[in-house]
């Protein structure tokens, strides 16, 4: 182990596990991100590959969000925000416009820094797209939220409880539903934006285990401002500094022996 | 020492003042409930519920009054609220960054502020002058028009209190716009919608310059929108401004029923807000 990671007293179980696979899951290109006047991202290239987790870090403001936001065009809410460049997915760029928001959507689940479970139960929110995709009977829906549950690692939990308030769980369990919510539509991607930093340790330990667990089925994006937690869950990761990818590589390699001096100056804390 | 000293009598001076002020306005209030109450005595009895509106000189109660007001302000919420949760959900979510949003938002502060008369003048004009009578339809869409702007206001600052992040975990999903507001928005933001159409309806039942040239006033039974209308307010007036002792005692005693209603649904709305919060 070389000094970076020495630096950081951090251990890396999992490096010499897990060989990336080799199927590209996002293929980004030539990406561009403007908000009004701010150049958010700046001719980011890079290639995610499929059922592993991808881990981004870097400062305050470096658009590690933003590259999460533009992969399901979930900033097209708001006005000025505007994307160039292209993210092919299954070979087809979702940045089109003719590319339809509710496939997209339906393929890229997110889940947000804060948990943001909806005023309904618990049962309601895992249902809550199911019924929108597809023509379900009952007990297809329970099963599929049962299904959806247990993967997220709440059933257990909440079995005896699913018409009780989603909003009487605990900020893990909420952020595990959303998670539960956001599986149940089974989608080949999923975005994790800062997913543990509103939570306590131990709910942050679980849902790092869970995303160890789910990478077997789905192609993990994290967004951490958390570099313990990036070497922790993530098999590749990527430095971003100022809109600008400065580095992407196997998580073992940025953290024992980046190439760029600023990934080297972000992981031993020099800045950030 | 000195600093201490000077605080503390602040402190005193503070609290004498705000607890003066306070009870400044709650004996107001107290005091308009004790002399309804009091002036009304006389006439709330079982057939103020019962009894019409009386000539001079005999009993009688304010039954047409009472109906002839809750068909008018029921008929005003029905078509005055739907329409502001509409127009506010606009302004709140598809309008947002919009002109128009701008716009509309500026005239709804407009309606919100004119004078209560003004809009009866325009319904007399609009409605009563063109039908050639009063009538019920005409005063409860003057209680629609008042309505109207508190509902838009109240709804469109509730949506906007609902996080952002939610919009964003239902957009998420790949749900349309109109699923996300009715299934994610509305339910977060359902109890200060209610909470808003409930301090409007409470503003209306004590409308009185709008009804005068709307619905007018009708001393008899009449169960039809389509033709004058006995109303609470316009009965006060009318009959306060009379020189019959039972008249007076009428008119107190309707004003108390006013005053307790608004009180209850004044309750209501606290009721409300507080499970909103929990």
């Amino acid at each position: 182990m070389n000094d970076a990671a020495t630096a950081l007293r951090i251990s890396l179980p999992q490096l010499e596990a897990a060989p990336p696979s080799t199927r590209v899951s996002i293929d980004i290109r030539d990406l561009d991100f403007h908000y009004g006047k701010g150049h958010a991202l700046k001719n980011v290239s890079m290639a995610v590959p499929a059922n592993s987790v991808t881990a981004i870090i870097g400062p305050s403001g470096c658009g590690k969000s933003t590259l999460l936001r533009t992969i399901n065009r979930i900033y097209e809410i708001y006005p000025d925000q505007y994307a160039a460049g292209s993210i092919a997915i299954d070979g087809r760029n979702v940045l089109d416009r003719r590319y339809p928001l509710s496939d997209l959507r339906r393929l890229v689940g997110m889940v947000f820094q804060k948990p943001t479970p909806f005023p309904s139960s618990i049962r309601a929110n895992v249902a809550f797209a199911l019924s929108y995709y597809e023509r379900l009977s009952k007990s297809e829906i329970n099963d599929r939220i049962e299904d959806a549950l247990r993967q997220a690692a709440l059933w257990d939990e909440v079995k005896d409880k699913l018409s009780h308030s989603a909003l009487s769980l605990s900020g893990g369990q909420q952020q595990r539903l959303c998670i539960a919510r956001a599986i149940a539509v089974r989608p080949e991607i999923l975005l994790l934006d800062e997913a543990t930093s509103a939570l306590d340790p131990i709910s942050t330990a679980k849902i790092e285990e869970l995303i160890h667990e789910l990478r077997e089925h789905f192609t993990i994006v994290v967004v951490t401002h958390n570099m313990q937690q990036a070497a922790r869950v993530s098999q590749r990761t990527a430095f971003f500094h100022l809109g600008e990818l400065i580095e992407f590589g196997s998580t073992s390699d940025i953290f024992t022996n980046p190439r760029e001096q600023r990934t080297r100056d972000y992981i031993t804390g020099r800045y950030g | 020492m000195a600093v201490r000293a000077g605080r503390r009598v602040a402190d005193v001076v503070a609290f004498t003042f705000a607890t003066a002020a306070t009870l400044f306005g709650l004996v107001w209030l107290a005091w308009i409930l004790w002399t309804t109450l009091r002036q009304g005595a006389a006439a709330l009895t079982p057939s103020l519920f019962t009894q019409m509106t009386p000539p001079p000189g005999t009993s009688g109660g304010l039954l047409n009054a009472f109906y002839g007001s809750a068909a008018m302000i029921l008929l005003g919420v029905v078509i005055g609220a739907p329409i502001g949760v509409a127009a506010g959900t606009y302004l709140a979510e598809h309008g947002r960054y919009t002109r128009l949003a701008t716009i509309v938002s500026f005239m709804n502060d407009i309606l919100l502020s004119a004078p209560s008369i003004v809009i009866g003048l325009f319904i007399y004009q609009l409605v009563v002058r063109t039908a050639g009578h009063f009538s019920g339809y005409a005063g409860a869409l003057a209680l629609a028009m008042i309505l109207l702007p508190i509902v838009v206001r109240t709804t469109e600052e509730s949506l906007r209190l609902v996080p952002d992040q939610m919009r964003e975990a239902g957009f998420a999903l790949g749900l349309p716009r109109w699923r996300v507001t009715r299934q994610i928005l509305y339910k977060a933001a359902l109890s200060a919608i209610l909470t808003g159409v409930l301090l409007g309806v409470a503003r209306i039942a004590g409308e009185t310059a709008p009804l005068l040239f709307t619905a007018l006033n009708n001393q008899f039974w009449s169960s039809s929108l389509n033709a004058p209308l006995a109303n609470v307010p316009v009965v006060i007036f009318q009959y306060a401004m009379s020189p019959y002792d039972e008249w007076h005692a009428l008119a107190w005693a309707g004003a108390f029923v006013l005053m307790a209603f608004v009180l209850i649904l004044n309750i209501l709305v606290r009721l409300l807000a507080r499970k909103g919060n929990q």
